[in-house]
């Protein structure tokens, strides 16, 4: 083999500079999940009986189901008794507003290089920010308000506007659609709500950044957004967590609902900790995010980076179900060392002529297991139907794989299907052309794994594809020499 | 500013070059003709450090530095510049990005700061008048989808963008119309001067009626075995390869 291969196989995550613990005393629950554990979570947040009878049907339809295992991932198996389902940081009162919120938990944001301090904002983003299992404080508000746009933690909607969240709550990602969103269903803390009224677009970029600090603790988020007649937000989600040993648990569950000629983007740039060089450690993703195109003329579309994670289980999907509606799922996926993601889409055509377009990207290097898993499914009324998929892979080691599963089901003839896949290896001819022209052989990886993701990047909101650009870099980056 | 001696470099278990003795100034044009297979590309390659190749023996000396020691993007920093006679396409990338990485990373090399987006602009515009390049090309994914002659045309942009000291063109003006020639030798012309210097590789005397070289060299099976003023290229192209062959041969029988 030569250098330069050898240069990209010792290829080795670069220290995770997310990687620090806040030292904040937390309200913990006890260790492990019963009913008892959901009563407990369901009292702190002070929920309406309502929501704590969801969660209870929610745990004992989990108790039956048993852990999927179809996925091309391996793990030992997660002892569910092991975990903490509760943990908060321990502020003196709950903050009334962003001024009063812990400068111990401010700081671990600015470390995250996200200010919580509204003057600082990009004037272009609202956050909410969510540590463990609660969120901490959401920015730009009033502002939003004003526009009739509710933007809160789900703890919040839950209690202030209970008929919103009753309405819609599992109604695109059912309780019992699968374990990991039964479990969710029953244990969440906290995530965003998001509410966009008919005819508004939101001036802004609405955005969560949900960080795990806490030790032995599960993160089990759960976002829901709403988007009504001719309405329009882009959503942007990211996240961070402290270097273990041990490996850590998260499970979320995201909803979206786009009525008429409503338009919902979803961005996403999942950099969890993904485990030590050896595969020690790291967060096990499992995540389910489902879109419900419920109008005529709607429009889902995800976009994702995925650096993080040890085990990534995750396929935003999207329903079409409204006539003329419009799925979209752009994927950059990136495994290094001992990282697993088997990662995808389903796009369900239900309504007339409804569009789809599906692009993936993974890149895998080190021992990694990288695959795509999708599912383009035509339902017997769904008139016209059209989708179009592409799924590249690109390799960077040669104890690396990539996989592609893709599943199509037709069940109506005027549908129009296309599926086209690549898998390349980074060349050394294209290493050496760089480093002829001055560019060392780190710069051009990250150079040839930014052209190769560029569709995909190309979809994301400004403020965020710089972010995520260097991202892939840092992922990527070797120790050279 | 160049000095080889004794050069012999090959992959394993095949030696391609054996023992190649070159001396180039500042300011001259060397051109190296040879028939196919002859190992002219690895030579290039080998002063690039592409390290497919393995140097068994032999000495690379350039502007005072041991240039074997030094890795392909610090030779480019020292000013060799290589252009390919199949230029790589990297999908996704742009023209665009990939020559401004370029300059500001040899920039660097150099100690120099990087040229700022609007100073980059202003030297891409002028090298693209030189080169006669369109701003829709360099838009597009590097090579990828170019036609033969703009890969190469694209090659002497970037050597222009970068103003190397030594400048190897292997085969750069192969597959391009007549036009084309001329605007490729017009580029390297108006980045002579008196401190850098030409390699060119060609198979034909076309380019050299453009690009005038101070020495021909005729690499053959490893070996340079004639060198001559620029009207070898003429006999060449007139006669063909096989007299110097036969001189070869001719010569090891006694
Ligand atoms: N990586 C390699 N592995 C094995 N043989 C090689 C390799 N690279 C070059 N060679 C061989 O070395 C010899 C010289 O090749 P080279 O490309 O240098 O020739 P050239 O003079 O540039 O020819 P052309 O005029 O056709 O471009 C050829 O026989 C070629 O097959
Ligand atoms: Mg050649």
């Amino acid at each position: 083999m030569s250098d330069e291969l050898k240069v990209i196989e010792e290829t080795v995550l670069k220290d995770y500079k997310y990687g620090f613990v806040t030292d904040i005393e937390a309200d913990e629950a006890p260790k492990g999940l019963n009913e008892d554990i959901v009563r407990f979570i369901s009292a702190k947040k002070n929920e309406p009986e309502w929501m704590l009878e969801w969660r209870l049907k929610a745990f004992r339809h989990w108790l039956k189901m048993t852990e999927p295992n179809w996925a091309n991932i391996k793990y030992p198996p997660i002892d569910y008794q092991d975990i903490i389902y509760y943990s908060a940081p321990k502020q003196k009162a709950k903050p009334k507003s962003l001024d009063e919120i812990d400068p111990e938990l401010r700081k671990t944001f600015e470390k995250l290089g996200i200010s919580l301090d509204e003057q600082k904002r990009l004037s272009g983003v609202a956050v909410d920010a969510v540590i463990d299992s609660v969120s901490i404080g959401t920015t730009f508000k009033t502002q939003l308000a004003e526009l009739g746009i509710i933007f809160c933690s789900m703890s919040e909607a839950i209690r202030e506007h209970p008929e919103l969240v009753r309405k819609y709550l599992g109604s695109v990602v059912p309780m019992t659609d699968n374990y990991f969103s039964a479990l969710n269903s029953a244990v969440f803390s906290d995530g965003s709500f998001c509410y966009i009224p008919k005819g508004v677009r939101s001036p802004m970029e609405l955005s969560t950044y949900f960080r795990i600090n806490a030790e032995n603790t599960g993160q089990f988020e759960r976002t829901l957004i709403v988007a009504e007649e001719g309405s329009y937000v882009s959503y942007l989600e990211g996240c961070t967590a402290p270097m273990r040993d041990e490996n850590q648990l998260h499970a979320a569950v995201v909803e979206l609902i786009a009525m008429d000629n409503a338009e919902i983007k979803y961005s996403t740039v999942q950099n969890w900790y993904p485990g030590d060089k050896q595969g020690n450690g790291g967060v096990y993703n499992f995540v389910t995010k489902r879109g419900m195109c419920q109008g005529r003329q709607s429009k889902i579309s995800w976009t994702q980076v995925e650096t993080g994670s040890a085990i990534t289980w995750k396929y935003p999907s999207v329903i079409l179900k409204g006539d003329h509606s419009a799925g979209e799922f752009y994927s950059v996926a990136v495994t290094n060392n001992h990282q697993q993601a088997d990662t995808g889409t389903k796009m369900l055509h239900v309504g007339k002529n409804t569009k789809s377009r599906i692009v993936s990207k993974g890149i895998s290097a080190g021992f990694s297991n990288n695959s795509y898993r999708g599912l383009v499914h035509v339902g017997k009324n769904a008139l016209n139907a059209r989708n179009f998929s592409q799924c590249d892979s690109l390799l960077l080691s040669d104890k690396c794989g990539a996989h592609t599963f893709p599943y199509i089901e037709v069940k109506n003839n005027s549908a129009v299907v296309e599926h086209e896949a690549t898998t390349s290896k980074i060349g050394e001819d294209q290493l050496f052309y760089c480093n002829q022209r001055g560019i060392d052989t780190e710069a051009a990886i990250a150079l040839i794994i930014n052209g190769f993701a560029k569709e995909v990047m190309n979809q994301l909101p400004m403020e965020f594809a710089v972010e995520a650009q260097k991202l892939l870099a840092i992922s990527l980056e070797g120790s050279v020499g | 500013m160049l000095t080889i001696q004794d050069l012999h470099a090959g992959v394993e278990g095949k030696e391609i070059l054996k023992g190649i003795n070159l001396e180039i100034k500042p300011g001259e044009v060397h051109a190296i003709m040879g028939p196919n297979g002859s190992g002219k590309s690895t030579l290039a390659s080998v002063l690039a450090g592409r390290n497919d190749f393995t140097v068994t023996s032999g000495s690379v000396e350039f502007m005072g530095k041991n240039l074997l020691e030094l890795s392909p993007e610090a030779r480019a920093g020292e000013g060799i510049f290589l252009a390919f006679q199949y230029p790589v396409e990297i999908p996704g990338l742009s023209t665009i990005n990939f020559v401004k990485a370029s300059v500001n990373e040899v920039r660097k090399y150099r100690g120099e700061q990087p040229l700022d987006a609007v100073e980059f602009l202003k030297l891409m515009k002028e090298k693209m008048a030189l080169m006669n390049i369109d701003q829709s090309l360099l838009r597009r994914s590097l090579n990828e989808g170019f036609s033969g002659g703009e890969k190469k045309r694209n090659e002497v942009f970037q050597m222009a963008m970068l103003k190397p000291r030594l400048a190897v063109l292997d085969e750069t003006d192969s597959g391009l119309d007549i036009d084309a020639i001329r605007i490729v030798a017009n580029g390297v012309n108006a980045l002579r001067n008196k401190d850098n210097a030409v390699l060119a590789v060609t198979h034909y005397q076309r380019l050299l009626d453009y690009i005038i070289p101070d020495f021909v060299h005729v690499l053959y099976n490893g070996r340079i075995v004639k060198t001559g003023p620029k009207e070898l290229a003429l006999e060449l192209e007139e006669r063909g390869y096989d007299f110097i062959k036969n001189e070869i041969n001719v010569g090891e029988e006694v």
